[in-house]
């Protein structure tokens, strides 16, 4: 079973940053990290391939820094080899663009299954594994909470408001898996050597056919066009527990009327 | 300043308009001549009333999907019409499971970008701009959408307050859906629905989340406890989501469940910018975590520096004795 897992590398969200004045794109000149959301598919994707008895997962990112550190994390963790599209023209893609870009690297390897986060950390804006099954003609099933394989066809586990949703899917598609549903592996010392010699082919957007003018800035449909402080809540009392804090709970949801 | 057409992706739930489809159709009628609603399935007949009293003229429903997850077959309809000429300025869903991947599959097959996350949206000569809060809702980024329309906008819920505009009963029409090829292959087989007697997250008056601080999985039965004893909603933050405690339906923050509450009670949460997000919202807010340092006592109005484990169970104690 081959199965391609899509990953983002992302400033560290303990660290938020801030956004670039001159570009407006959010500040990315730190080490970027796996995107913690991200761990989640790369665990999954490993588990079909063993449960299949064979196969390999391989990575798919794009960044426009050439950073590899997030990928060899997830190399580490025990895929085969990456595929990191990186170049300068691609800052300010949007999610239609990044997902054309990404639907192009994955296209040629002509996987069985493609595996994405529901949403990253940074942007999170939800959108990209759907548009990248769209992109390439297939099946997609969003918020998966399992994976479970049946021969040239899947059964999956769809997180719902009210429960979850069995997808019954044909292969080849394109899933988003939910965070939290699997434990992601630690890499092991072996598996971090490993990950060192594991092949990182590094493409640009030009490689894979876009024109500057269709990546970046210059391909995106939106424009940033205000960045404004938004009115800030008031801290109210704060008191320390002195084993009697949980009336002054009780006092504040009686003066509501909540009780 | 308004458009001439925009559609609402609306969502029916057990034969229910989600309230997040009311919010959307009342800011609709702000931006547009003309609101009009898109349905999956063929109920479109037992929701027009609805739909209608807030300001939708038309139901265009897609019939029967036989079971077909909704993003493909609601997207290509749209799109569809739009290629025939007959679609809208602009289609506004919700970020919901289903609302994003209509909207995602619909960016591809029209070719346009959709801004994501919005909290607000406005009409700014041909096109729109929407709102959407970063860094945890301390910075407001202003998107606009170039190029021409059809525009394509994915809001939040609980952005909006929803009010009837008195509108009569909409039209029901059929929206084609055409061949679906390849990626019409994902189909829903079954559905389980999981028990619950409280009310629902996004629609409580009071919620009662837990985090990192509750120190182990089993402990979230105080979060649960306190919630039922309240008539309210339990919700968790990322962390413990992410360590699998508890689903992702119940996660509170920038990824997951944007709730305003009239009371959120925060326990054991620090507060990190991702789940500020999800709840700063709320009118009034009660937190009890242990370090004094923790950013959610910045946005509480009633803050207790505490041990969730001493804490809640007295609190528990105290509400059971009433």
């Amino acid at each position: 079973m081959k199965v391609v897992v899509c990953v983002k590398q992302i400033p560290d969200p303990a660290d938020p940053g801030a956004l670039d004045p001159e570009t407006r794109t959010l500040k990315r000149d730190v080490k970027l990290i796996l995107d913690e959301s991200d761990s989640y598919g790369v665990e999954m994707g490993l588990q079909l391939v063993d449960n299949a008895g064979g196969g390999e997962v391989t990575l798919v990112s794009m960044a426009p820094n050439n950073e590899q550190s997030g990928l060899r994390t997830a190399l580490a963790m025990g895929a085969e080899s990456a595929t990191l599209i990186s170049d300068t023209e691609l800052i300010g893609s949007d999610a239609l663009t990044t997902a054309k870009v990404l639907a192009a690297a994955i296209k040629d390897q002509e996987p069985d299954l493609v595996i994405a986060g529901s949403e990253s950390s940074d942007g999170y804006t939800g959108t990209v594994p759907e548009m990248i099954a769209a992109v390439l003609d297939l099946p997609s099933v969003t918020a998966a909470k399992s994976i479970e394989v049946n021969g040239d066809a899947i059964q999956v586990q769809r997180q719902t408001d009210a429960g979850y949703d069995v997808v019954d899917c044909s292969l080849p598609a394109v899933i988003s898996v939910t965070a939290g549903v699997v434990e992601p592996r630690y890499p092991s010392f072996k598996g971090i050597m490993a990950a060192k010699s594991k092949p990182l082919d590094e493409k640009s957007s030009a490689d894979l056919g876009f024109a500057p003018d269709a990546v970046g800035w210059a391909g995106s449909g939106q424009e940033i066009v205000g960045v404004e402080e938004a009115p800030q809540r008031e801290a109210g009392e704060v008191i320390e527990d002195d084993g009697e804090a949980h009336l002054k709970i009780v006092e504040f949801l009686e003066n509501l009327k909540v009780i | 300043m308004t458009l001439d057409t925009i559609w609402v992706y609306a969502e029916v739930v057990d034969g229910e308009v989600t309230s997040t489809t009311l919010e959307l159709l009342t800011k609709a009628r702000d931006l547009a001549d003309t609101v009009a609603c898109v349905v999956a399935g063929d109920e479109g007949d037992d929701v027009a009333e609805v739909l209608g009293s807030y300001g939708a003229e038309t139901v265009y429903e897609t019939g029967d999907l036989d079971g077909a997850l909704v993003g493909v077959p609601v997207a290509a309809a749209i799109a569809a019409a739009c290629d025939a000429g007959d679609g809208p300025d602009a289609v506004l869903a919700a970020t919901t499971y289903d609302g994003r991947d209509v909207a995602a599959r619909l960016s591809v097959k029209l070719d346009r970008t959709v801004i994501t996350n919005c909290v607000d949206v406005e009409v700014d000569g041909d096109t729109l701009v929407g709102t959407e809060p970063i860094f945890g809702g301390a910075t407001d980024i202003k998107t606009k959408l170039t190029g021409d329309g059809p525009h394509l906008v994915l809001l939040r819920p609980k952005s909006f307050a929803a009010e009837p505009s008195g509108g009569d009963e909409a039209d029901v029409e059929e929206l084609e859906v055409p061949d679906l090829g390849n990626s019409g292959g994902a189909t829903v087989s079954d559905r389980f629905v999981e028990e619950s007697d409280g009310p629902k997250l996004d629609e409580a008056d009071l919620v009662v989340s837990g985090g990192r601080g509750l120190g182990e999985a089993d402990k979230f039965a105080l979060v649960a406890d306190l919630a039922k004893s309240l008539s309210g909603a339990a919700g968790a933050s990322r962390a413990i989501v992410d360590a699998g405690w508890v689903p992702y339906s119940q996660q509170v923050g920038q990824t997951g469940k944007v709730v305003k509450p009239n009371v959120y009670i925060a326990c054991g949460i620090s507060g990190a910018t991702q789940h500020l997000v999800g709840m700063k919202g709320s009118k009034n807010i009660i937190a009890i975590n242990k370090d004094p340092e923790a950013p959610i006592f910045g946005v509480a109005d009633l803050g207790i520096v505490g041990d969730v484990h001493k804490v809640m169970p007295a609190l528990l104690e105290a509400l059971a004795s009433r």
